[in-house]
């Protein structure tokens, strides 16, 4: 890859803040700093995986570079066009370019739609089917592709168990071929056993199609796995990112340190042996700036 | 005497697509102050099977088609609804993943676990929404007092699911009944949580069954196991007995196709883009019964590599497992250990294909 060509996605400064409360004359009294100053790149069939406390902004940052959020500051640049900045008619072919996968299955689909009508509604509004029957062999490929049965296609989503469900999510996110997934934890509501599916899926999908990923997750054994790259967030910033086996096999910050030791372990024997390092979830320092600690390795430390 | 007994409950869904054998003949005890993971093939009826004791599955499509659930010496299947409610939330405290159960969007957080206390007649109202910063506080939500005046959708998806788990012990329960309680969570929080249920668990005395998908908590959690899948339980046991000796194949299967967890596992780093082919995991081949038709015999047969003729005639009863340890329950007409002696490796036979 040319060095100098644009990444898929680079964002730069990513923030947002919401307003909770408001005083008598409309000012904000508490904000949550949701997304604090957040960058990153991710390239052409990379996989990031975004990792880190609960509320610490991850799904945020994802709702932020699909757009379904207006970031209070910062920029989201796609194949080089920053898409703040585009209209909304400019943007459609980029939203074809990028889906998402969502972290609950239940809000994810339209309960009135026929499950098969929701996974073939993006290939209908792209106008990339020629007919009805066209509609259903795509729709039963895909069904097929993520492991269930294409007889279920004209079910609802309440006649499916909360992994069924999830799996449709990730056919109707396929079907468009995009370039990049923003999955936010996909494979949270899955039996094991299809999560590994599901993993080996967006595997292939990536070898074949060099699909990237945003990956949040709190499975660190699969993040560990699947991705190339992790970035840590706490408190709406990031706290460490690098190559996977940099941040697994030699972690810098305190909270990285703390949420791979709090990782459960498959192993009754290995759990009661487990020692978790304890860490006191103080927010970064205000003047902490990202420092490269390796090559790549890139982790948090007072100014 | 158990605190809760599971006898041949069986549930089923009357449905457009015909009938759904969400459960068929679920029977296990559970002694007061044990924790019971359940884990499972996903539609393999670990909810319906909560929520069906409960009273909380939709009647109709839902129907209990036969058993008995009794908790301390009464059967919730038969009691009437308004005492079951009162259990419901006090006696056993509920932590869903369904939407069903979860918290109401216009109402703030304060109000519902406040509502969650008062409506037993636990407390006054302005003790209980003291003790509602007290029960954000114990699920590690950070700024509790100003937290609690916020409604759900102020919060993170693991914020919401803590203050579902504060609802859920707010009432300090008999039994703790968890459907994917910490799933949404990191894993700094879910340990948190996980030792804050260690806690009640021994200052209570309070059991819990803990369903989720995630082996590893299972493994650090409970102290049996029961593995279900479609409608059955296809094994249960001490937790080291099930993961260390293995007995069903549906375990064996999914123990295998976790990520490789083992000790100085160095992972190769890899490059996107490249030509190599990444590894894969161990997927168990073929997919879930459908359940309005489920099979004849053993439900996991028609994916199980080790399967007998018998296996695909005949459902097989949940009993003692050969030579394991004592309550280590198999249901299974092959023997495990003995055919993993000639096939280690799960192959599947060539002669063998979907056909059953
Ligand atoms: N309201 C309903 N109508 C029809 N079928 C239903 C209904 N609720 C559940 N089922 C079916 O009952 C079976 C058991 O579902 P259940 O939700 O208990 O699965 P589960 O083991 O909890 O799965 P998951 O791990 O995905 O949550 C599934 O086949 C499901 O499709
Ligand atoms: N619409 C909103 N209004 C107010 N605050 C919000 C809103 N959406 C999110 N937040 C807050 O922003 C912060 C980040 O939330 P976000 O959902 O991005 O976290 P997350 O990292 O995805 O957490 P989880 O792992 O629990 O899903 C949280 O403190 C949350 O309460
Ligand atoms: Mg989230
Ligand atoms: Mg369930």
């Amino acid at each position: 890859m040319n060095a100098k060509a644009a990444p898929l996605l680079r964002v730069d400064g990513l923030t947002k803040h919401f307003h909770t409360s408001k005083n008598l004359f409309g000012k904000p009294t508490h904000t949550v700093k949701a997304v604090d100053g957040v960058s990153f790149e991710i390239g052409y069939g990379e996989t990031l995986g975004l990792v880190g406390e609960s509320g610490s902004g991850k799904s945020t940052t994802g709702r932020l570079i699909l757009r379904l959020e207006e970031p209070t500051a910062g920029q989201v640049h796609f194949e080089g066009q920053e898409i703040g900045k585009l209209s909304s008619s400019q943007l459609s072919p980029i939203r074809k370019k990028l889906q998402v996968v969502f972290q609950d299955p239940f809000s994810s689909l339209n309960p009135r739609l026929r499950v098969g009508d929701s996974v073939g509604e993006p290939l209908q509004t792209h106008g990339l089917v020629s007919g009805g029957s066209d509609k259903r062999d795509k729709v039963a490929a895909l069904f097929r592709q993520v492991g269930l049965d294409p007889k279920f296609m004209d079910r609802f989503p309440h006649q499916f168990s909360g992994g069924q469900r999830q799996r449709i999510g990730i056919a109707r996110a396929i079907a468009l071929g995009p370039k990049l997934i923003v999955a936010d934890e996909p494979i949270t509501a899955l039996d094991v056993s299809i999560q590994a599916q599901i993993v080996n899926l967006f595997l292939d999908l990536q070898e074949e199609l060099g699909m990237a990923y945003l990956f949040i997750a709190h499975d660190l054994g699969m993040v560990r796995h699947l991705c190339h790259r992790v970035a840590v967030m706490l408190r709406g910033r990031i706290v460490e990112m690098g190559s996977t086996e940099q941040v697994f096999a030699n972690p810098q910050h305190p909270y990285t340190q703390a949420l791979i030791s709090a990782a459960p372990i498959p192993d009754p024997d290995r759990e009661a042996l487990r020692r978790r390092i304890p860490y006191d979830l103080v927010p970064p320092p205000p003047g902490a700036v990202l420092r490269e600690v390796d090559p790549g390795h890139w982790a948090l430390s007072a100014a | 005497m158990p605190l809760l007994e599971v006898k041949d409950l069986t549930v089923r869904f009357d449905t457009g697509g015909g009938t759904v054998h969400a459960v068929s003949g679920v029977t296990y005890a559970l002694e007061p102050g044990e924790t019971l993971g359940v884990v499972g093939e996903s539609g393999s009826g670990k909810s319906v099977h909560v929520l069906s004791m409960l009273g909380l599955i939709p009647k109709p499509p839902g129907r209990i088609a036969g058993g008995q659930v009794i908790f301390e010496g009464r059967d919730l299947l038969t009691m009437p609804e308004g005492e079951l409610r009162d259990i419901r939330g006090k006696k056993i405290g509920v932590i869903f993943q369904d939407p069903m159960t979860s918290l109401n969007p216009v109402l703030t957080v304060e109000t519902q676990i406040a509502e969650a206390i008062t409506s037993h007649g636990l407390m006054s109202r302005k003790a209980a929404k003291a003790r509602a910063v007290e029960l954000l506080d114990l699920v590690g939500i950070p700024e509790p007092q100003k937290r609690v005046t916020q409604y759900p959708h102020q919060f993170s998806g693991g914020m919401r699911q803590r203050a579902m788990i504060a609802i859920g012990v707010a009432c300090e329960p008999k039994l703790l009944i968890a459907d994917e309680a910490t799933t949404a969570l990191d894993v700094t929080v879910q340990a948190q949580i996980l030792d804050l249920m260690k806690d009640l668990k021994k200052k209570l005395g309070m059991a819990m069954i803990w369903i989720t998908h995630d082996m590893g908590v299972v493994a650090g959690l409970a102290d049996n196991v029961q593995v279900m899948y479609g409608g059955r339980i296809m094994e249960r046991g001490p937790s080291r007995a099930v993961f260390n000796d293995t007995r069903s194949a549906y375990t064996w299967g999914l123990l295998r196709s976790l990520p490789d967890h083992s000790e100085g596992r160095v992972y190769e780093t890899h490059t996107p883009g490249q030509a190599k082919k990444r590894p894969r995991l161990q997927q168990i081949a073929g997919a879930p019964p459908d359940m309005t038709n489920p099979p004849p015999g053993d439900p996991f047969a028609p994916r199980n590599p080790f399967a007998t003729e018998r296996c695909h005639r005949e459902v097989p009863p949940l009993v003692q497992a050969r030579d394991a340890a004592p309550g280590h329950l198999v249901a299974a007409w092959y023997d495990l250990p003995q055919a993993l002696l000639t096939n280690p490796t799960g192959a599947v036979p060539a002669a063998a294909g979907e056909a059953a």
